[in-house]
């Protein structure tokens, strides 16, 4: 502890504790972007609402039990027999529809906001395709195809450049949600869904898929970074640019092409041309491998070629069985494509 | 032979008998108190099997990335505790209890199809057994088998053989196409003997609310179980012939089958709780001393229910891309069905109020039902605003609100039930003391795993997951989930205790403790196999009340 | 009185309840048109969808004879059973006999339909999504029908066999319920399948 925190007074270490207990980076409840901004808003009047309706029907339940309970020395004879009265029947039928006839009316209103926006003619166009278990990212208009590790562009609620991304599936079902910034959108095989951020804030936020899509499910894991438009634009130049083809790692490349790798990635600039696995061609510009869940270091890539089922059990990447040599120059070959 | 007032009752005989007689006249029964029995302790021996599978499942949640056990059986766990909890524990429990009571509450000898009734009971069973004999195909039981681990809706294409190889899909599908079978004939049991076996006098208006309500619900199982028991006719169809129902290689569709299951689902899910709700009817008003408040609009609300019912299920697919349109459409259906819903919440409130309550173990067990079933309600409120599905949905918080609803409401009165009807099917009671202690730790443990499961699912925690990363703030709050979990299994371990013991050993009951007023507990505790020595005539609701004041009877005032 | 009525307003002199037969196979029959319902729409949805293979109008001829045949049965089947009432037990064989023989004529349609489909037009189940919609909404109903010809023949065996009389038209009554419902069903494929289908 610091000298700082030593002096400070216990209850607001203690605020400071039950505040810590609430932070994640995934809450519904820090929007960080439209249409999360909407929802939230609407979570509120309907947590209210229902908050409301809690407290006077469980308040009246329990006065009731308090009130109306037998005590001892209380005769045994029963109480009155009451069997019912409309005024009342009626009263509670339309009470309660009134209530939900505003909550209807504002809830129908934030889906129509949503799902019926107009597209703005500088939207950026995203096309999300979900595997077992990495999602695939590409951006037709501009020429670039990634894995794993969404950049977007923070838009200016001014000029706004929103995001529409276009997803399916390359094979289960499966879920886009990153809370800060919108609500979750199932990618289904077969069938196109759209959905749409409107991000004001740089930063990374987090997420992950929110449909039991096999073994892995739990580690499909999303990271979304939104860059200012300057880095966007920075980010983009680079990931349309073809593989780095550093003289150095010449063994690896040598080894990565002759090896069963190409059949399912592809480096842009060579001959691997492979769909079924993440795109590599800048895979060392990436923070995390696995789709979100191991830090991209070329200490766990190694680990993660030899035998990835060991960091992600359920994984559709199969054990290489590469030597150690294969191993290392592969390694420094994939560490090496920025 | 006892008699009281104008009422007499007949002790069965008794003899000495082999035990293998005894175990012969089990499994050969046809009488539907047997067969009653039968169904409840069945589903009593699975509900202990995945409540293991539900703690296997919190212990491994308890810390993140804990290992547990591996990601392939945690999946096999979910949904094989989804899978038993709704068909071979729910299904059989509640219609175990109306098995028992329905011939009883409306003054017949049986139901209206003895054999049948038997048929539907051994073939669930046998669904049941067919589910668990994955766990020992495969790796074995250790590896959790071939035990399916497509989760208890088994989505679509990730149950085609070419996503799930092996057998373990079949086994589900067969398993849940079995107890499906059973629950049309015992519905179709239930519905024949409330509209052709009713003694004399007693209309449907004078029908206790407890066969009303499993009217309806057997209505609803005719329509709803078949669409699940096509859906997958289908997927079996599918994997075994090639076809391509739900092959999206072929042009088929992922989302056809979410539409079959949930018309199913969400039906399915009001059979469970009706029958709750009919417990809840009979018990409170027996321990306020009231009758229930308001019967017509009792009756009305249910069929509400049931109508409603069919018509909201596609709020489990806010997700899915329906389009604006079908989400307002969905949103509507869902908010209204909580308006019959509320009725009934109302009338159980105004039951209570004036009354002279007391807390016995059955009561105080359908109280905390009461506050129970309201926090489920208001969760399902939240869920309903479309929007808000969008966060919510597929998260934990959909899990608290669905546990608040199938063991904050639903367990909770089977325990009343339990507790108010074993007097009568055993003749004698279940400790008092026992049952404070099962409720009181049971309802500890409910309220930290489930009050709490609501955070990590507004803190973004999906469901289904095997383990989840540190960084996401959620590890606190599955300790203390998992936590609540072990005083949960307490409890129910007292439970068990309670009907083990009391079964020889528990103060006798004759045929009325409770001072009720339904014709189940006119006859003795338990009944004679016949029921009742001569039929019952009707004149009100509650003929034993009229009977008990004869100056003042219930047909004076209905 | 209705049904309805007589359950409501009834004094207990006169207790008169609904027939358990009848009720129970009402319950079974709404339970399995269900079942049914789900099939047609599956077929009515993928109807245009298949991304191969033969198509409805290719294939498909309106099968005359069989539904003739089995629209027939139903007809006979009521004959039958008002014969019984009648305790006409040898007038009922004939048109049990008849209606069993019209069942079989429509089975055999289908069967004769079924093999050219799969052999002159390789249309099967694992076709394309017509293939698999159509055998599974036809065969679940075949399947409907040759459970409903089975309890049909047994009786008939009784009923050649001298054994029935007017006791056991309650029974036959019931087991008719069934048998239209088969035939109902066959009314809402036939327009789905062959007319609007096509």
């Amino acid at each position: 502890m610091t000298v700082m925190q030593m002096h400070e007074p216990w209850w607001r270490r203690a605020m400071q504790w039950v505040t810590d207990l609430f932070s994640t980076p995934t809450s519904i409840f820090s929007p960080q972007a439209t249409p999360a901004h909407t929802i939230f808003s609407l979570s509120m009047l309907v947590l209210a609402i229902t908050l409301a309706i809690f407290l006077a029907v469980a308040g009246m339940l329990l006065y009731a039990i308090i009130r109306f309970r037998h005590r001892a020395g209380d005769s045994n004879a029963d109480p009155t027999q009451v069997y019912g009265s409309n005024q009342i029947e009626v009263l509670w039928t339309v009470i309660p529809i009134l209530i939900l006839v505003v909550l209807f009316l504002s809830t129908a209103r934030v889906i129509s906001v949503t799902e019926q926006a107009r597209k703005p003619a500088n939207a950026l166009d995203v096309v999300v395709i979900g595997h077992q278990y990495w999602w695939e990212y590409r951006y037709p208009a501009l020429g670039v195809v990634t894995a794993n590790e969404l950049h977007l562009p923070a838009s200016d609620p001014k000029a706004p450049t929103p995001t529409y991304m276009t997803m399916s599936s390359a094979d289960v079902d499966h879920s886009f949600w990153v809370p800060n910034l919108a609500g979750k959108m199932d990618l289904i095989p077969n069938k196109i869904n759209v959905m749409w951020i409107d991000p004001h804030k740089p930063g990374l936020y987090l997420g992950q898929c929110a449909q039991y899509c096999g073994t892995a499910h739990a580690k499909m894991l999303i990271r979304v970074y939104v860059d200012s438009p300057a880095d966007f634009a920075k980010w983009i130049a680079h990931q349309k640019m073809a593989a780095e083809n550093d003289p150095a790692a010449a063994e690896g490349k040598l080894a990565f092409e002759h090896t069963a790798c190409v059949n399912c990635h592809t480096v842009t600039g060579t001959s691997a041309k492979g769909k079924f696995g993440p795109d590599l061609t800048h895979l060392a510009s990436r923070d995390t491998i696995a789709s979100g869940t191991i830090k991209n270091t070329p200490q766990n890539l190694r680990q993660w070629i030899d035998d990835p089922d060991s960091m992600k059990p359920g994984s559709l990447m199969p054990k290489m069985n590469l030597s150690s040599l294969e191993l290392d120059a592969i390694t420094a070959y994939l560490a090496s494509l920025h | 032979m006892q008699t009281a007032g104008a009422m007499t009752f007949d002790s069965p005989p008794s003899h000495p008998k082999l035990w293998l007689d005894a175990v012969n006249e089990w499994f050969t029964t046809v009488d539907h108190k047997r067969i009653g029995m039968l169904y409840i302790g069945y589903a009593l021996v699975f509900l202990l099997i995945a409540g293991l599978e539900a703690a296997v499942m919190r212990i491994q949640l308890a810390v993140p990335n804990n290992h547990f056990v591996s990601p392939q059986v945690f999946n096999r766990m979910f949904t094989m505790h989804g899978t038993t909890m709704v068909f071979f524990v729910g299904m059989p429990i509640l219609f175990g209890f109306g098995n028992y009571l329905v011939p009883l509450m409306i003054g017949a000898r049986d139901m209206a199809f003895p054999r049948l009734n038997a048929f539907s009971f051994w073939i669930s069973a046998f669904g049941g057994l067919l589910l668990y004999f994955s766990f020992i195909g495969g790796y074995g039981l250790y590896g959790a088998g071939t035990a399916p681990d497509v989760g208890w809706f088994a989505y679509a294409p990730l149950t085609a053989k070419l996503f799930s190889p092996g057998h373990s899909t079949d086994y589900w599908i067969l398993a849940v196409f079995l107890s499906g079978i059973g629950s049309v004939g015992t519905a179709l049991n239930i519905v024949t003997t409330i509209v052709c076996m009713r003694c004399k006098g007693m209309t449907m208006a004078r029908m206790p609310l407890l066969p009303w309500l499993y009217l309806v619900t057997s209505a609803m199982v005719f329509i709803a179980i078949g669409p699940l028991t096509a859906a997958q006719m289908m997927l079996g169809i599918d994997r075994f012939l090639g076809a391509h129902f739900f092959d999206v290689q072929a042009g088929g569709s992922a989302v056809l089958w979410m539409h079959f299951f949930w018309i199913f689902g969400h039906p399915e899910v009001y059979i469970l709780v009706l029958p709750a709700f009919a417990f809840a009817n009979e018990i409170i008003p027996v321990f306020s001393r009231k009758p229930i408040f308001g019967y017509s609009a009792m009756v009305g609300a249910t069929v509400l229910i049931g109508f409603i019912s069919l018509g909201v299920w596609a709020h489990h697919m806010f997700t899915v891309g329906l389009g604006p349109a079908g989400n307002t459409f969905f949103t509507l259906a869902t908010m209204i069905i909580s308006v019959p819903t509320g009725i009934k919440i109302f009338n159980w409130l105004a039951t209570l109020w004036g009354g002279k309550i007391r807390f016995a173990t059955p009561m105080i067990f359908s109280i905390a039902f009461l506050f129970q079933f309201l926090i489920a309600g208001l969760t399902g409120i939240m869920l309903s605003a479309a929007p808000f599905d969008w966060q919510l949905g597929n998260s934990y918080f959909v899990v608290a609100h669905f546990h608040f609803v199938l063991v904050g409401a639903i367990l909770y009165m089977i325990f009343a039930a339990f507790y108010y009807w074993f007097p009568k099917m055993s003749g004698r009671m279940l400790s008092e003391t026992l049952g404070k202690w099962h409720f009181w730790l049971f309802t500890i443990g409910f309220h930290l795993t489930f009050d709490f499961m609501h955070v990590p699912g507004l803190m973004g925690m999906p469901r289904r997951i095997y383990t989840y990363e540190a960084d996401r703030g959620w590890a606190v709050w599955n300790m203390i989930e998992s936590i609540g979990m072990i005083f949960q299994a307490a409890a129910i371990l007292i439970f068990v205790w309670n009907v083990v013991r009391s079964y020889r050993h528990g103060e006798e009951a004759g045929p009325d403790p409770w001072d009720a007023w339904t014709l189940e507990w006119s006859t003795a505790s338990p009944p004679p196999h016949y029921n009742f020595a001569e039929e019952p005539v009707v004149h009100s609701r509650r003929p034993l009340w009229d009977l008990k004041h004869p100056q003042a009877p219930d047909s004076d005032y209905e | 009185m209705s049904a309805y009525t007589a359950v409501l307003t009834q004094s207990t002199d006169e207790w008169q309840l609904p027939d358990k037969g009848k009720v129970g196979m009402i319950c079974l029959i709404v339970a399995e048109a269900a079942i049914f319902i789900i099939f047609v729409l599956a077929y009515i949805f993928y109807l245009g969808k298949s991304l191969s293979g033969p198509t409805p109008a290719e294939v498909l001829k309106l099968p005359v004879l069989g539904t003739v045949c089995l629209l027939s049965s139903s007809l006979t089947v009521h004959f039958a059973v008002a014969a019984l009432e009648r305790n006409e037990a040898p007038l009922s064989s004939l048109w049990l006999a008849l209606t069993v023989l019209l069942g079989g004529i429509f089975l055999a349609d289908t069967a004769v339909e079924w093999h050219e489909l799969i052999y002159e037009h390789g249309l099967t189940i694992r076709t394309n999504l017509f293939g698999t919609t159509f055998y599974s909404l036809v065969g679940l109903h075949a399947s409907h029908v040759i459970v409903g010809l089975g309890m049909l023949s047994l009786v008939l065996l009784f009923a050649v066999a001298g054994k029935l009389n007017s006791s056991h038209a309650h029974r036959l009554h019931v087991l008719s319920y069934y048998w239209h419902f088969v035939d109902a069903v066959w009314v809402v494929v036939f327009i789905v399948v062959y007319v609007l289908g096509r």
